[in-house]
């Protein structure tokens, strides 16, 4: 009796699968429609990527201060160093430029501090986001507190504009957006059909018409003597928009508590507010920060729209730079580069809130 | 209970607020600016030659410059003004609401703006009228050989109007695109998107400096409507009114008299009493406006006169190169007078 | 005992909730309604002092300006009231060609997505990292510039068998022009789409009773085509086509379709596409794996498992976001304004504001259009999502 007492060895797998020419078979050619389409996604490429390649870095120019330094066939980015200073400040007086300097160091900074789960006491940074950081900023950029020389809002402009705008809209509507959720789920039928016929309709119009609204319609709800601010129109329009959005997200988070929490709150002897600002909020909000996240990337977006009430965000500065007599035929680059800003701030900050949504996926689930 | 008094508490306030808001009176438009220190201008978002900011963001053109000399009658100082660019939507807004005190911004005079919103148009600071810009190439020497052609046009005038007034008293059809910005309406003519572009005469020669190849359009020579383009200031304000009249009226008497910003100290010394009444050593001066004698003499010795400003800003100094015409003085053939200082 | 219960009773009546409760709500209506008439007051002084007219009359004034396109009969010497009209309804056209390009658009990249070819993947992912992270405006503006770069003037217009032209002015396609007895034809046309139902739904049960697959497809699409060309031919042609022709600047006749159009339709679908992708991908990774392997075990094609099993059941995840999605993308069809294309921001909020000057009532208007719509698109949405849940036998 032939009794074979050890094991086969293992052969290697076969040789269409190992390696380069396996993988390729694998995932590009397994079946003949995958082939094609494979050969499609290639035609492409090659279509599409040398040309831009060429345009963008080999044979556009660089270095210069005018559009005589643009000899080559390719792109000129002469015109976005050229207008540096207009796509980041706007109109902002040279002089000052270090205030809103210091003010995107503040930002980064209060940002790193509550968005980065190994900083220490975020509760604190995001009390001095909604508190400190509003103030010390108004009064670096807008000036005329302590010796610092007034530069009037219609200065502000590019990049910094459409920063402050966000972040003001941010910082005004997430309070408001707590308040609005909290409503809508309020046991009290006038509140809560109150929140929940605001939230629609703010939710329910474009940015564009609130804007409008905000610009031309708002002088005429408040007393004729008093004057607001065109920027502070807009904020007052963005913000009340974004608080419909964020409401909606809290709510989202409102609804995701175990109701144990709440009986639990109830239990221990708790108000209401106490026990929201104990034991609901901090958990709700904590789930809440990459949807809260998203919506900002929204709106960071959508703040381009203020172009078209004559606002000059990073959108409309390049717009008029567009126009600029001495740069004729520049649209191309003036958009690639836009967009690429715009890009490079959402693609960020939505990674982030992807990579926290996974973080907190793998918590304790309900 | 601690909580029922912080709200009522808070109603309270909010109730004293908006009432306290209410309650303060109108006081006039002379004494906030000078108090404030500043006038408050509205100018357009950016039109070579009647209002442009540059790379620093100073304001320059003919509509600021009426601003200007509205500053340096009022506070001796032809920079104290605060520009603020508004879109053709907002304008009329801005200044019934306070946000601005003077509208300087390339607006038509029509009977509907000057009786029913509630403002007042001061005078007349261009004769405008609406015209066609068309490429050379396209071989038109008429606008009334536009027959079926894609029009660009510039929101927010009376140009729609009148665009469609012409071609229906010709019967004559159109394609009408209308865009917000100038900037649009140029890359829509440029890419060849219309046959045409049409606006005020002034803005199409603005609008041509803008181009790739200016010399290859050109700006046809129908004018289609009477477009008056002057400084608006709201209703109910007269003594605010007579200061934008006068102002306007001083840049133009200057130019009459022959004063410029650079001779007009040399001639503060002459006999001549129309010139002595101009900067305000006899005469009426500025009393009955709440102004200084010599507003007059402040607004050419800062701003210029009349000419210096249209040269300029649109003239032949400037690279609109749009002549006098219409615009000329009453004496040299154009329509520009001014009432007496007297 | 007692005692307590006395206590209980003698206690403030605000302690006790539902009492606090109403309390709260009428002080918040107390204020709200105060908040409310505050505004209308100042709002009335306001409007008085500056002089402004209200009211809705200027609805049936003359509107006097012209507009490119419209969909219902418009010329100049018609009234304000009808400007709302044809700005509506471009937003609507808009609205409708977006929506449906943005679905094909957005599924097909979410199934790339998810797709094995790794080349089909990872282009599905750039595509929807790149559209997704810029402003729409800007990608609107952009396809504007680049519509208007990329296409030849009329003279030099592309053209398809001297009938379809595409230049600077937009594609001009041929128009139907309904002679008399074409309702005959229409008819026709109707009662084969009747005719068609009826018969999927009796081919549907009979496969369930007896298995046999009837070609619905095949039969259904000849008799949509050919019935009413039989009913065209026999009624003496009744239908003619009008093809466009250049004359002077432009063609004329046909049916155009405006470049501002194209690159509004191509903004606003390739950025709304990837939303809608990644919802794909996220309802088709929510259906288990099982459901593949089962349907892989059944021997059905690969085409087959995602439109037979999987779609059906990721549908379910996908529809809700999906309405969001559509809302959005209604609400940045204003964008259209800033270039050019006549819809209703750019009419009725544009020019006829510009002319009547009554900013109140015009904006109220346009956001009631863009509230209703979105509450429509709402609303089907629900009862889609409805009709396609899970039926649980």
């Amino acid at each position: 009796m032939i009794v074979n007492d050890k094991n086969i060895p293992s052969r290697p797998a076969p040789a269409s699968t190992r390696g380069i020419a396996g993988w390729l078979r694998e995932n590009l050619f397994s079946t003949p429609g995958n082939s094609v389409l494979t050969f499609m996604g290639l035609a492409f490429l090659v279509w599409a990527i040398p040309p831009i390649f060429q345009w963008a870095v080999l044979q556009a120019d660089f270095i210069g201060v005018n559009k005589e330094a643009c000899t080559s066939e390719g792109a000129c980015w002469v015109f976005v160093s050229a207008r540096f200073q207009q796509f980041m400040y706007g109109f902002y007086p040279d002089t000052e430029l270090w205030r809103v300097n210091i003010f995107f160091a503040q930002m980064t900074a209060v940002l790193v501090w509550v968005l980065w789960d190994k900083m220490p006491r975020r509760t604190w940074g995001g009390v001095w986001f909604l508190t400190g950081f509003p103030l010390t900023s108004f009064i670096l950029l807008h000036g005329g507190f302590l010796g610092l020389e007034t530069v009037e809002t219609h200065k502000w402009g590019g990049l910094m504009l459409t920063l402050v705008l966000s972040l003001v809209g941010m910082v005004i509507a997430l309070p408001i957006g707590i308040l609005l959720a909290l409503g809508r789920r309020s046991d009290m039928p006038a509140v809560s059909s109150f929140c929940t016929v605001f939230i629609e309709i703010w939710r329910g119009v474009p940015l564009i018409t609130i804007l409008f609204m905000a610009s031309v319609m708002l002088p005429l709800f408040i007393p004729g003597d008093i004057e607001l601010d065109k920027l502070a129109r807009a904020m007052i329009g963005i913000s009340l928009f974004e608080a419909a959005l964020i409401a909606e997200v809290i709510r989202g988070g409102l609804q995701a508590m175990p109701k144990g929490q709440y009986e639990a709150a109830d239990a221990m002897g708790l108000s209401y507010w106490q026990g929201m600002r104990l034991i609901i909020m901090p958990q709700v909000l904590k789930i809440s920060i990459p949807g809260i996240v998203n919506t900002f990337v929204q709106l960071f977006k959508d703040t381009s729209l203020v172009l078209i009430i004559g606002l000059f965000d990073l959108l409309a500065v390049m717009q008029a730079g567009i126009t600029d007599v001495n740069w004729p035929n520049i649209s191309i680059e003036a958009f690639v580069f836009t967009g690429f800003v715009f890009w490079a701030f959402c693609f960020g900050m939505s990674r982030y809130s992807v990579a926290l949504e996974r973080k907190l996926d793998t918590g304790h689930k309900s | 209970m601690k909580k029922a008094i912080q709200l009522a508490g808070a109603a309270l306030a909010l109730t004293a607020a908006s009432s306290l808001a209410q309650a303060s009176t109108q006081t006039s438009t002379l004494e906030n600016v000078k108090e404030r220190g500043y006038i408050q201008c509205g100018v357009s978002t950016g039109l070579p030659g009647f209002s442009t900011p540059d790379e620093k963001g100073n304001w320059t053109g003919i509509d600021v410059d009426v601003c200007r000399a509205m500053a340096a009658a009022t506070l001796g100082n032809a920079d104290k003004v605060k520009f603020i660019p508004l879109t053709a939507k907002e304008r009329f807004t801005a200044l019934q609401s306070g946000e601005i005190d003077v509208l300087s911004r390339n607006t038509t005079w029509t009977q509907t703006r000057d009786t029913s919103l509630g403002l007042n148009f001061v005078g007349v600071n261009y004769y405008d009228g609406q015209g066609f810009m068309v490429k050379k190439n396209l071989g038109v020497s008429s606008a009334l050989e536009l027959d079926g052609a894609t029009v660009c046009i510039q929101a927010g005038t009376t140009t729609e109007l009148n665009m469609a007034d012409y071609f229906r008293e010709h019967s004559m059809t159109y394609q009408p695109l209308v865009f917000d910005t100038s900037a649009q309406s140029v890359q829509g003519f440029e890419s060849g998107r219309c046959d045409m572009l049409t606006s005020d005469q002034s803005q199409l020669y603005a609008l041509r400096t803008k181009l790739a190849k200016p010399d290859e359009a050109i700006v046809l020579p129908e004018v289609i409507s009477k477009e008056p383009l002057g400084p608006v200031v709201r209703q109910g304000d007269d003594q605010w009114l007579n200061i934008a009249k006068w102002s306007l009226y001083a840049l133009v008497n200057g130019e009459e008299l022959g004063l410029t910003s650079d001779n007009i100290d040399a001639k503060m010394t002459t006999d001549n009493p129309a010139i002595s009444r101009f900067i305000g050593k006899t005469g009426p001066g500025g009393k009955a406006l709440n102004l200084p004698d010599d507003f007059a003499y402040q607004i050419v010795k800062q701003v210029g006169n009349y000419d210096e400003i249209f040269e300029r800003n649109v003239g032949a100094k400037s690279p609109l190169l749009i002549k006098r015409g219409i615009n000329a003085l009453w004496k040299d053939g154009g329509i520009v007078y001014a009432p007496p200082f007297r | 005992m007692s005692q307590n219960i006395n206590k209980a009773s003698s206690s403030r009546f605000w302690y006790d909730p539902k009492v606090r409760s109403i309390l709260f709500q009428l002080l918040f209506i107390g204020l709200l309604v105060f908040f409310i008439s505050n505004i209308i007051t100042n709002t009335t002084n306001n409007l008085e002092q500056r002089g402004i007219t209200t009211g809705f009359d200027f609805l049936s004034q003359e509107a006097g300006f012209g507009i490119i396109q419209s969909l219902v009969e418009y010329d100049e010497t018609h009234t304000f009231g009808k400007t709302f009209i044809v700005g509506l309804l471009n937003t609507a056209l808009v609205a409708v060609l977006g929506v449906a390009l943005s679905t094909v658009v957005g599924f097909l990249v979410g199934i790339g997505r998810l797709s094995s070819n790794w080349l089909v993947a990872r282009l599905s992912t750039v595509y929807i990292e790149i559209f997704r992270n810029i402003p729409v405006l800007l990608q609107i503006l952009f396809w504007y510039i680049a519509v208007l770069q990329v296409l030849p003037s009329p003279r030099q217009s592309i053209t398809l068998g001297e009938s379809i032209f595409l230049n600077l002015r937009g594609l001009y396609i041929p128009a139907p022009v309904f002679g008399e007895g074409s309702g005959i034809v229409l008819g026709a046309f109707v009662a084969a789409c009747m005719a068609a139902f009826v018969l999927s739904h009796w081919a549907k049960q009979r496969q369930v009773k007896t298995g046999e697959v009837f070609p619905v497809f095949r039969v259904g699409l000849g008799l949509i085509v050919a019935l009413p060309i039989v009913v065209w031919v026999v009624a003496g042609q009744p239908i003619s086509l009008e093809m466009p022709v250049l004359k002077g600047f432009n063609f004329r006749g046909g049916i155009t379709v405006m470049p501002e159009l194209i690159a509004l339709l191509l903004g606003l679908a390739f950025y709304t596409a990837a939303y809608i992708a990644e919802n794909v991908r996220a309802g088709i990774e929510a259906i288990s794996k099982g459901q593949r392997e089962a349907a892989g075990a059944l021997g059905l094609s690969e085409g087959r498992i995602m439109s037979l099993v999987i779609i059906p059941q990721a549908m379910r995840v996908v529809i809700p976001p999906l309405a969001t999605n559509y809302m959005n993308l209604i609400k940045n069809s204003s964008l259209a304004t800033a270039i050019g294309y006549p819809e209703l921001v750019n009419v009725f909020m544009g020019t006829t504001l510009n002319q009547t000057g009554q900013a109140i009532e015009i904006i109220a208007m346009t956001m009631a259009v863009y509230l209703t719509m979105n509450l429509m698109v709402s609303l089907f949405m629900n009862w889609f999502n409805t009709r396609m849940a899970l039926v649980e036998r």
